[in-house]
C-alpha cells in the first residue's frame, strides 16, 4: 500500500536535512509502528507523507498504491485515502467543528465522484461515531479544537478518522498528553478501524501505546532513516534497553 | 475635527469640483427647502469652492485623499427605472428611497414618520440644514448642498418596535444624497437596517444620519453598503447617547469603489454604552475608509470597537478610530481592535488608532493586526481533504463571521454571511 524509497527531505526554509534515505513498506491490513528518539524525524515523516509544504523532498519517492504522491497537495492525498492524526491538532477559531466535518466529508466525496451527504445522514453518522468515542455532540458545536483539552483534541482526531474512513492512517504521537483512560478510548477507536484493506502507521516515542494498538511490524527511526525493523517484540526490547543501545547495535 | 486645513493653494478646481459647483448652479432651484435651507446649501458649496475637497494634508483625510480619489461627479439622472428590493430581514418594516426620493414608507405603531423633503420645506417644526462649521466636514458639506430627501423618524418613549426597520436606499446611477433623522425615545427599543445598494452605474451617494438615543433607550443600527464597483459612497452617522442609552453600530461594507463611512459618536450621559463593529470586504481597486470619532464626555461610559477587514486585489482599506476621554469621564472603559486579513501583495490597509485621554481613572486599550492566511490552519484543513480554495474560504469566513455572529439573530446573521460568501466567490 505504501512504499517509501530512499526518501530525503529537508526543511524548506533553512535547508536542514531531516529525512536521510528512508526506506520502508507498509502492506494493506498492516499496523506498523515507527519508534524513535526525539529529533529522529518522526513528525517530519508524518508531515512529508501528508504533503506539508514546509518540507521539501530532495530525493527518493513515496508510492501509495503504486503511484507517486509527491506532486499531490494535502487535500488530494486526503481524498485519495491518506489521513494524518496530528500530534498537535490546530485550533481554528470561528470554524465550527460540525461545519468543518461536513465540508471535509463532502469535499472528499465530491473529489471521488460520490454524492454529497444530506444533513440528516451526516448528523446520524457523526452521532454514531461520536458515541463510540465518548465525544459529546455539544463539543462539536464549538469552534474546531478551540478550548478542547489535550484528550478531547486527540479524540476529535480519531473521530475525524472514523468519519473520513481513510485507507492509510498515520497517527503522530497520538498517545502524548493522554491519560490511561483516554488512551484506551483512542486505541479502541483505532483498533475498530483495523481491516484487511486498511493500513495504520503508529508513530510513537514510547512502547505504552503499542500495548493497546498491537503492531505487526516495528521500525526504529534514527537520524532520518530506518535502522532496524522487527515484530512487536522489538518494541519491548526498546523499552528494556533504551534507544541508544538498539541504535548502536544497528549501526 | 480641528480645522487643520491650510488655505488651498490657488490650485485650479478639479474636474469633479468644477462639476460639483456647476451642478449646484443647475440643481439648486429644484432642491427642497425654505429660505434658510437655500442659504445653508449655498454656504456649503462656497465652503467647498473656497477650500477645495480635502486632501491627505488634512489630518482627518490623511489616508483618503478625497480630492484625488473623487475623480468623477456624475450627472443627475431623471430616467430612473430601479424598484425596491426585498428587505434584508424578511419581516422588516420597509422604507424605500430611490435615487434620493422617498417612495415607500411604513406605518409603525409608536413611531412618527415624516419625509425629509417635506420637513425641509416647512417653516415651523421642520428640519434645519446647517452649513458645515468645519471645512474638514466634506461629507456634511456635499450632503447639505444636495440632499433631496430621507426619513425623519421618532420612536415614542417606551415603545418597543419588535420588527426591524429597513431604510433602503436604491441607487441607479447619477447623484443620490439622502439624510435620515432618527430619535429613539426614552426607554424605547428598535433595530434598523440602513441599506445602500445600487446597479453597476456610476453614482455619487452621500448620506447623513443623525441618531439620538434618549435615556435608557436601546438601538441597533446596521449599515449595509452593497453597491457596485462604480459607486462612490460618502456616509456620516452622528450618534448621541444619553444616560444609560445603549447602541450597537454595525457597518458592513461589501461594495463600492470609493467608500468613506464616518461615525461621530458622543456618550453624553452616564451609563451609556456603545458597541461598534465593522466588517469591510474590500477588493479589486476599491478604497474603503471607516472613520470613528468617539467622545466619552461623562463618567461611567463604556464602549468596544471591533473592526475586521478582508483585503484583496489592489484594494486599500482604512480604519481611523479616535477615542477621546474628557477629564470628567472617569471610569471610562473603551476597548478597540482592528484586524485585517490581507489576501494579496498589492492590497493594503492603514489603521490609525488614537486615544486622547484627559481623565486619570480609565481603562482604554487598542490593538491592530494585519496578517495573511495562517498556513498551519490551511494545512490542517487541507489534510482533511478540503481543497485549497474552499479551505481559504472557510478561514476567511471564520475571521469575519465571528463578528457577524455577535448579532445573535439568525435571519440577520444569515443575510450578512451570505453576502460575505458571495463576495468571496467573486473575489476569493
Amino acid at each position: 500500500m505504501l512504499e517509501i524509497k530512499n526518501l530525503h527531505a529537508r526543511i524548506a526554509e533553512d535547508g536542514t536535512e531531516i529525512i536521510n534515505g528512508l526506506n520502508m513498506t507498509v502492506k494493506a491490513g498492516e499496523v506498523a509502528a515507527i519508534m524513535g528518539p526525539n529529533g529522529s524525524g518522526k513528525s517530519t515523516l508524518s508531515y512529508v507523507l501528508a504533503g506539508r509544504d514546509d518540507y521539501e523532498v530532495t530525493e527518493g519517492d513515496i508510492f501509495y498504491n503504486g503511484e507517486s504522491i509527491l506532486e499531490m497537495d494535502p487535500a488530494e492525498r486526503a481524498s485519495a485515502g491518506l489521513f494524518l492524526a496530528f500530534q498537535y491538532p490546530m485550533e481554528i477559531p470561528g470554524v465550527a467543528t460540525m461545519q468543518f466535518l461536513k465540508v471535509a466529508l463532502n469535499e472528499q466525496r465530491k473529489a471521488r465522484g460520490e454524492d454529497e451527504l444530506t444533513t440528516p445522514d451526516f448528523i446520524k453518522k457523526v452521532r454514531e461515531a461520536a458515541g463510540t468515542l465518548g465525544v459529546e455532540m455539544e463539543m462539536l458545536k464549538r469552534p474546531l479544537n478551540v478550548g478542547f483539552s489535550g484528550g478531547e483534541k486527540k479524540r476529535a482526531e480519531i473521530l475525524q478518522m472514523k468519519l473520513l474512513e481513510p485507507k492509510l492512517c498515520v497517527l503522530d504521537e497520538t498517545d502524548s498528553g493522554l491519560d490511561i483512560d483516554a488512551l484506551k478510548i483512542v486505541a479502541d477507536g483505532v483498533n475498530a478501524l483495523r481491516s484487511p484493506d486498511r493500513a495504520v502507521i503508529v508513530i510513537t516515542h514510547y512502547q505504552r501505546l503499542l500495548e493497546y494498538i498491537v503492531p505487526d511490524t516495528v521500525h526504529v527511526l534514527s537520524k532520518g532513516r530506518i535502522v532496524k525493523t522487527g515484530d512487536k517484540s522489538l518494541a519491548l526490547e526498546l523499552e528494556a534497553k533504551g534507544y541508544a543501545d538498539i541504535i548502536a547495535e544497528a549501526a | 475635527m480641528a480645522a487643520t486645513m491650510k488655505k488651498p493653494a490657488d490650485a485650479p478646481l478639479t474636474a469633479a469640483e468644477t462639476a460639483l459647483v456647476a451642478q449646484f448652479g443647475h440643481r439648486s432651484s429644484h432642491l427642497p427647502g425654505n429660505a434658510d435651507a437655500v442659504m445653508a446649501r449655498d454656504k456649503a458649496v462656497q465652503t467647498i469652492k473656497a477650500h477645495r475637497l480635502p486632501t491627505r494634508k488634512v489630518e482627518a483625510w490623511h489616508y483618503t485623499d478625497l480630492r484625488r480619489l473623487l475623480n468623477q461627479f456624475p450627472d443627475w439622472r431623471s430616467d430612473v427605472a430601479a424598484g425596491p428590493a426585498d428587505p434584508l430581514a424578511e419581516d422588516a418594516h420597509r422604507f424605500v428611497l430611490i435615487n434620493g426620493q422617498l417612495t415607500e414608507r411604513a406605518d409603525i405603531e409608536g413611531c412618527q414618520v415624516e419625509g425629509v423633503a417635506d420637513a425641509l420645506r416647512a417653516d415651523v417644526g421642520g428640519v434645519a440644514l446647517d452649513a458645515p462649521a468645519d471645512a474638514d466636514d466634506a461629507i456634511g458639506a456635499i450632503n447639505t448642498a444636495f440632499v433631496t430627501d430621507g426619513v425623519r423618524l421618532s420612536i415614542a418613549d417606551g415603545a418597543e418596535i419588535a420588527r426591524p426597520i429597513e431604510l433602503q436606499s436604491i441607487h441607479d446611477g447619477g447623484q443620490v444624497h439622502t439624510r435620515n433623522l432618527v430619535s429613539i425615545g426614552a426607554g424605547a427599543k428598535a433595530s434598523f437596517i440602513d441599506r445602500h445598494m445600487g446597479s453597476g452605474e456610476a453614482v455619487l451617494a452621500s448620506n447623513v444620519t443623525e441618531l439620538t438615543v434618549r435615556e435608557g433607550a436601546e438601538v441597533r443600527w446596521i449599515i449595509v453598503q452593497e453597491q457596485g464597483a462604480a459607486a462612490s459612497h460618502l456616509g456620516k452617522l452622528t450618534l448621541t447617547l444619553e444616560k444609560d442609552a445603549r447602541a450597537t453600530i454595525f457597518i458592513a461594507n461589501y461594495g463600492g469603489r470609493l467608500v468613506r463611512q464616518e461615525v461621530h459618536a458622543a456618550a453624553t450621559g452616564e451609563g451609556a454604552d456603545l458597541t461598534f463593529r465593522a466588517i469591510n470586504m474590500i477588493g479589486e481597486k476599491a478604497h474603503c475608509d471607516v472613520t470613528l470619532e468617539l467622545d466619552h464626555l461623562v463618567a461611567n461610559t463604556t464602549s468596544t470597537e471591533t473592526v475586521r477587514n478582508v483585503v484583496t486585489g489592489k484594494a486599500q482599506g482604512v480604519f481611523q478610530g479616535q477615542i477621546r476621554v474628557a477629564q470628567a469621564a472617569q471610569k471610562t472603559d473603551a476597548q478597540m481592535a482592528c484586524n485585517t486579513l490581507l489576501l494579496s501583495d498589492e492590497g493594503g490597509f492603514a489603521t490609525k488608532p488614537e486615544l486622547e485621554i484627559f481623565a486619570d481613572d480609565v481603562v482604554c486599550a487598542h490593538g491592530a493586526t494585519v496578517a495573511e492566511i495562517d498556513e498551519d490552519h490551511l494545512f490542517y484543513l487541507m489534510a482533511r481533504g478540503i481543497s485549497a480554495k474552499t479551505a481559504r474560504g472557510l478561514l476567511i469566513e471564520a475571521f469575519v463571521d465571528e463578528i457577524v455572529e455577535e448579532l445573535e439573530e439568525d435571519a440577520l446573521i444569515e443575510a450578512l454571511e451570505i453576502r460575505i460568501a458571495d463576495w468571496l466567490e467573486a473575489h476569493g
